[in-house]
Order: C-alpha cells, then sequence, then structure tokens
C-alpha cells in the first residue's frame, strides 16, 4: 500500500462527510488522483475496502468521469474547448497548434512530463470563446499564439495566472480542492470579468435597475393547478411528473432502498 | 414598465470581494434567510408558488410547485440538491454566478431547506471548474462559522447541512436522477420514472433537485415578495433571468433581463454582430433546444414564446452562429458530444448516436450519399422519446431544425465539403493575420 496515513485519513474524512458513505466516491477518487497521480490500482482497492464494496464497482465508476485518469498524468492539464461554439470561434486551430507545438496528441503528455494536453467539452464559458484551461481554471478568449505562450511558460516553471481564478498550481494540487480540501486561494482572481459583466455595465451605464421592492405587480398568469403547471412546462417530463401525482403508483413504496 | 436590464442576481457583480460573507452581508445578505425562518415552512412554499418562479435549469416547472410535491407525511428525512452541473453547450450563467456571489445561493439553500423539511443539502457542482469549488468551499465554511449552517441557526432550532460535491466530467450528471446516481457514488446514468425524485430521490428518500437560477432566486423572493418577483416578466413567465450571449456578437456575455425581451434587443444592447457578418442561425437555451433563425429575432424570449416557435426556452443560452457558419459542421460537433456523453443505459440513444456521427461525417467531408438526410431523420426518429432520459432527445433537436432550416447544406454534403463551402477560418473570433501566420 502506497497511500501515506495522512491520506488515509483523509479519505475516512471524506467518506463521513454524508450519510451514506459512497456518497464520497467521487471526492474519493479526486484525492486518490491528487496524492497519486492518477487513478492507480491502490486507489481503487483502498476506495473499495473504505466504503465496504468491491474493486471491480470502483473501477466502474473511475471509468464513466472523464476526469478520471488511469494513466500517470503530467504536471499540468491543458485543455482546449472543442465544442461547437468555442471550435467556430477558433478552438480547433488552437486545438490544431497546441497538438503540434507540443508534439502530442489528444489525452497525450510531453515528453518533459509537464503537460498533458486533452481536448475537453463545453466548459461554461461561452461567453469568453475561445476557451482553454489549465488544471480547470479558465483562460479566456484564447488566439493559437496566447495558448503557446501560456503552455510554453508552464513547462518553463514560469508563474501562470488564469484569467479569472488564482495562480496555477498543478493539477494534483487542483484535485485536491475539487477532492474537498481548501487551499487558501480562494482571495485571488476577481468577483467577475469580461463578458460576465456586459449586461451588468450597460445597466449601470444607462442607470437601468430591477423594481424598487415595494413596487406592484400582477400574479394572474401564475399556474394555479398542476395541469396548468404542465400546460406552461415545455418537457414532458413535467408532464409526466404530473400524470404521476395523480397516479395510485405515486403512494410512496417504502423500504425499497438498496 | 420595467428596464431592459434589472440587474438582481447580478447585481453585485461588479463589487470588489463579493465572494466574502462580509460583503455578502453589507447589501443585506442572509436578511432574507431570517425572514423566511420566521415563516412556517409551508408559507414559503406558498410564496415561491404565488410568485411564479419557474425552473431555470430547463424545464421550466413551477418551483414551490416542485417543492410542494414533498409528501411531508414520509418518515424518511428529505434532501435538497442543487444541480450546479453546468454543462449544456452554449450555457454560462450558473458558474460565473457562483464564482461572484456563492453566498446567495448558500442563502438560497437554506430557505429551500427549511421550505420542505430538509436537514440535508448539496450542491452537485461539475468538477471542471476549480475556483467556482474553492469560492463555494470558502463560502459554506463561512455560513457554519456565522450560524447560518449547521445546528439551530440564527436560534431558530431549524438545523442544515450542506455538503459541496464536485462532479467528475460527465454532461449526463445534468440530468436530475443520473446526477443522483452519482451522487450515491455511482456511475451517473438516468433512473426510470416513476418514481419520481420527490417520492424517491437521494438514498430513494424524497428530495427536491433546482437548478442554480432557480434557487438562487429565491432570497430576493422572500426580501421582495411575490408581488415584487411578478412586476418583471411576462403573464405566465415571471421575474428575471440571466441571458447568456456568445458567438459572432460584438459583445458577448451575461446579461439579466426580464423574461420576454427579445434576442434583437440583446443583441442590440451589446452593439450588434460582429464587424460586416449577419445572424445565421442561433440556439435559444443551448445545444438541445431546437436551431433558430433571423426569423425569429423579435420572438419574446419566454417560455410560452420560444415553445410555440417549436423549440425551448432552455437555460437561455444564446449562441450566435454568422453567415460565415456551415450548419453542418456545428452539427456534427453537436453530435460528437452527445455521442461522447451518451452514458450507454438506453440502445436508442447509445447506438442511434455513433450512427448519426458516422452519416454526418460524410455528409461533412462532402461525401455523403444518396438517401443520408433521410436516414437522419429515420434515425432521429426512433431516438427520440426511446430513452430514459433527455439526452437522446436533445440529440435530435439540432439536426432536424438543421435540416428544416438548411436542408440545402445538407444536401451540397453529397459533393462538397463543408469546409470549402464555409472556410473555417471566415468564423474565428481572432484576426485573419494570426489565422494564417
Amino acid at each position: 500500500m502506497t497511500l501515506s496515513d495522512v491520506t488515509m485519513g483523509e479519505l475516512h474524512e471524506l467518506a463521513g462527510r454524508y450519510p451514506h458513505a459512497r456518497s464520497a466516491l467521487l471526492p474519493m477518487l479526486h484525492l486518490i488522483q491528487s496524492a497519486e497521480g492518477h487513478v492507480t490500482n491502490d486507489g481503487i482497492e483502498v476506495c473499495a475496502d473504505i466504503l465496504g464494496i468491491t474493486a471491480a464497482e470502483v473501477s466502474g465508476v473511475a471509468t464513466f468521469y472523464t476526469m478520471y485518469k488511469r494513466r500517470p498524468m503530467g504536471e499540468h492539464h491543458v485543455g482546449v474547448c472543442t465544442n461547437t461554439l468555442c471550435a467556430v470561434m477558433g478552438g480547433d486551430l488552437i486545438f490544431e497548434r497546441l497538438k503540434s507545438h507540443l508534439d502530442v496528441g489528444n489525452d497525450e503528455t510531453t515528453d518533459d512530463g509537464r503537460v498533458t494536453l486533452e481536448h475537453i467539452e463545453c466548459n461554461a464559458a461561452c461567453d469568453f470563446a475561445p476557451v482553454m484551461t489549465v488544471n480547470w481554471e479558465f483562460f479566456d478568449q484564447q488566439t493559437p499564439e496566447s495558448a503557446i505562450e501560456v503552455v510554453d511558460r508552464l513547462r518553463a516553471g514560469e508563474p501562470v495566472q488564469a484569467t479569472r481564478g488564482a495562480t496555477i498550481t498543478s493539477w494534483r494540487e487542483a484535485e485536491r480542492v475539487i477532492a474537498g480540501f481548501e487551499d487558501g486561494r480562494v482571495d485571488e482572481g476577481p468577483t467577475a470579468a469580461g463578458a460576465s459583466l456586459a449586461g451588468f455595465e450597460i445597466a449601470r451605464e444607462r442607470g437601468w435597475t430591477a423594481p424598487s421592492l415595494d413596487a406592484e405587480g400582477s400574479t394572474a398568469g401564475v399556474a394555479d393547478t398542476k395541469q396548468e403547471a404542465e400546460e406552461q412546462a415545455d418537457t414532458t417530463r413535467a408532464g409526466t411528473e404530473t400524470l404521476i401525482e395523480e397516479s395510485p403508483a405515486d403512494t410512496a413504496e417504502e423500504g425499497n432502498d438498496d | 414598465m420595467t428596464d431592459l436590464l434589472t440587474p438582481v442576481l447580478t447585481a453585485d457583480w461588479g463589487t470588489d470581494r463579493a465572494w466574502t460573507l462580509e460583503e455578502y452581508r453589507r447589501t443585506g445578505g442572509y436578511r432574507a434567510l431570517e425572514k423566511a425562518l420566521a415563516m412556517a415552512p409551508a408559507d414559503v412554499v406558498e410564496l415561491v408558488k404565488e410568485s411564479g418562479l419557474r425552473g431555470r435549469g430547463g424545464a421550466g416547472f413551477p418551483t414551490g410547485m416542485k417543492w410542494g410535491f414533498i409528501p411531508q407525511d414520509n418518515p424518511k428525512p428529505k434532501y435538497l440538491v442543487v444541480n450546479a452541473d453546468e454543462s449544456e453547450p452554449g450555457t454560462c450563467k450558473d458558474i460565473p454566478f457562483m464564482m461572484a456571489t456563492p453566498h446567495t445561493l448558500i442563502e438560497g439553500v437554506i430557505i429551500a431547506a427549511h421550505a420542505i423539511n430538509a436537514k440535508q443539502a448539496f450542491i452537485y457542482v461539475r468538477g471542471e471548474v476549480l475556483h467556482v469549488i474553492r469560492r463555494l468551499r470558502a463560502a459554506c465554511r463561512e455560513a457554519y462559522e456565522a450560524g447560518y449552517l449547521g445546528q439551530d441557526i440564527l436560534g431558530s432550532g431549524v438545523g442544515i447541512d450542506l455538503v459541496i460535491h464536485a462532479g467528475a466530467g460527465a454532461y449526463i450528471c445534468g440530468e436530475e436522477t443520473a446526477l443522483l446516481d452519482s451522487l450515491e457514488g455511482r456511475r451517473g446514468q438516468p433512473r426510470l420514472r416513476p418514481p419520481f425524485p420527490a417520492v424517491e430521490g437521494l438514498y430513494a428518500s424524497p428530495t427536491v433537485i433546482n437548478n442554480v437560477e432557480s434557487i438562487a432566486s429565491v432570497p430576493a423572493i422572500v426580501r421582495g415578495g411575490h408581488e415584487w418577483f411578478a412586476s418583471m416578466g411576462t403573464e405566465k413567465s415571471k421575474g428575471f433571468v440571466i441571458y447568456s450571449l456568445s458567438g459572432h456578437v460584438r459583445r458577448p456575455g451575461q446579461y439579466e433581463a426580464p423574461l420576454g425581451i427579445t434576442l434583437r434587443q440583446l443583441i442590440d444592447l451589446g452593439g450588434g454582430m460582429r464587424e460586416g457578418s449577419e445572424l445565421k442561425f442561433w440556439t435559444p437555451g443551448g445545444s438541445s433546444t431546437p436551431l433558430l433563425t433571423a426569423e425569429h429575432l423579435d420572438m419574446p424570449l419566454d417560455y410560452e414564446s420560444v415553445g410555440a416557435a417549436g423549440s425551448m426556452l432552455g437555460t437561455r443560452a444564446l449562441q450566435i452562429f454568422d453567415q460565415t457558419t456551415s450548419v453542418v459542421r456545428c452539427v456534427l460537433r453537436w453530435t460528437e458530444f452527445y455521442k461522447h456523453e451518451s452514458c450507454g443505459k438506453c440502445t436508442p440513444c447509445r447506438e442511434g448516436t455513433w450512427w448519426l456521427v458516422q452519416t454526418l461525417q460524410r455528409l461533412d467531408e462532402g461525401q455523403g450519399r444518396e438517401g443520408d438526410i433521410d436516414l437522419l431523420v429515420d434515425l432521429c426518429e426512433n431516438i427520440l422519446g426511446r430513452s430514459f432520459c433527455a439526452l437522446g432527445d436533445g440529440a435530435t433537436s439540432p439536426i432536424t431544425s438543421a435540416i428544416q432550416h438548411f436542408r440545402d447544406e445538407f444536401e451540397a454534403g453529397l459533393h462538397t465539403p463543408s469546409s470549402e463551402l464555409f472556410p473555417p477560418a471566415a468564423s474565428m473570433l481572432f484576426r485573419q493575420e494570426e489565422v494564417t501566420a
């Protein structure tokens, strides 16, 4: 067993945060990655042991989610969004340029072990397209040149600052925060910046605000019944939810908790 | 008549250190909680029902009614789960929100948990947003230290615990029942309904799952009252929402406005389309909502109007593409995304998205075969409505809507690559000399 006593203690701590310990499996796997550099076989065995489930069950979870890596990672994870909007705005070209600059393919690590490059799906920063991430921090409005500069600095061990976030640490340190432990960097970076503030700034310039809290309004169109709500909601899921409310199957079946 | 933009959720985004408890309290933070704790839980549910607040995560189901579905006579614990797994392509509102003002969300969580008598709440945030996770964890810690979370909150006798739970990269976990399986430490795969989460959700117990923006709207409703909230928006779509503008516009970004603003108004606010650009197609609520075109520029962006146009308001993820963009290329890329993110549980989605990609790749490369367009439509008909969750349905939306609006571009895919018809360099946002350098 390669895991330290400290890590073992933290894995148990994570398991204790939930009403049912198995809920901690995702955070525990993040912590394994932080401690080991990837999801190791030992790590899988340890998680299974702590949670009282099989290694196969843990492995099944570890292979389902894209953030878990079963092979050793580089010091830094660099993600380039190639989902549609970012791709069209230039993400495809950025990814191609980075691949040739770093001489790696998708999900591969540079020879010096510094950078693992991966194309990623939409990371919820479309107004900053094209978007790149380093260790899951945002690098907004990238160009091929700016992206290459970032990876060159990472490989040279120079300090790199996220556009909206903290100073870049390492992928393993990031995984520790994601697992559930603070790193003291919360106060770095802005409240919001750039595109996030587009509407806010226009409203401020024009003096636009929400109505004052004592304004009067009408509630005439508010759904009073489930049928009205169903008609208003725009998914069939909401519709079936209404139907089930009225069906005998709705009487809660107790005791079939697994 | 309200102003065109009405910052409520985004009102403090320009404030330095707005993520701290100190700053949040300075602008009235946690006052709504004090008010809500003095109310009976059922009265809080009633207030939110009367406000007309509808789910901001896509479906638009009335939030208060969802809370009312929780069977209070069920002896099992009740749970509140916030869906912060923002991953729908184009959607980018909850992430900046939680980065800027995480305490607003936490205050909403405590009020909502009180309303449904939940003693335990979770915020399930996607894992790929490190700094947002930092801000949430710190805000949660501060809320405990200040006595807003834990036992006997503010001396009210109410006790609520909150766990910030980070996911691990899976779009499907934004689907509420897959999210629950994931939160139980399993592969994120959707569940068959019934039973619905309100009856058997997390740990087979009554569970409310709400989107970040829905919960974050609650403190303002408690403070301002339902009439104040309903003074914004349209008759059936009440209140304010965040619209997320991205793509070929001069000023992409977050715009908070009453429901019912139009795309033309939003684009004009930011100075129009980018230089020399004309709107070709757009998504009203992410890639799973059928594409619309310039003919829909003046349609009110509320639940009813977008639904009547054959699409869905979804998450107000307005992805704007201009005349330089190949719709075939876009649809292929979205379809590759759905294929990658299909959890594999249901055959029509797992296999169907694979076949859709094969067919679209041919068309994108100009090597489509006679009958490929009909094949796509046929595949979509066989996926739509035949799986446990809406991922498969969503995968068909861009395809069927794109064929409806731009069939000739798909027909061109029988002989000409999309990159010849629409050179990708023309669509990029950085300067041309950088592209060709």
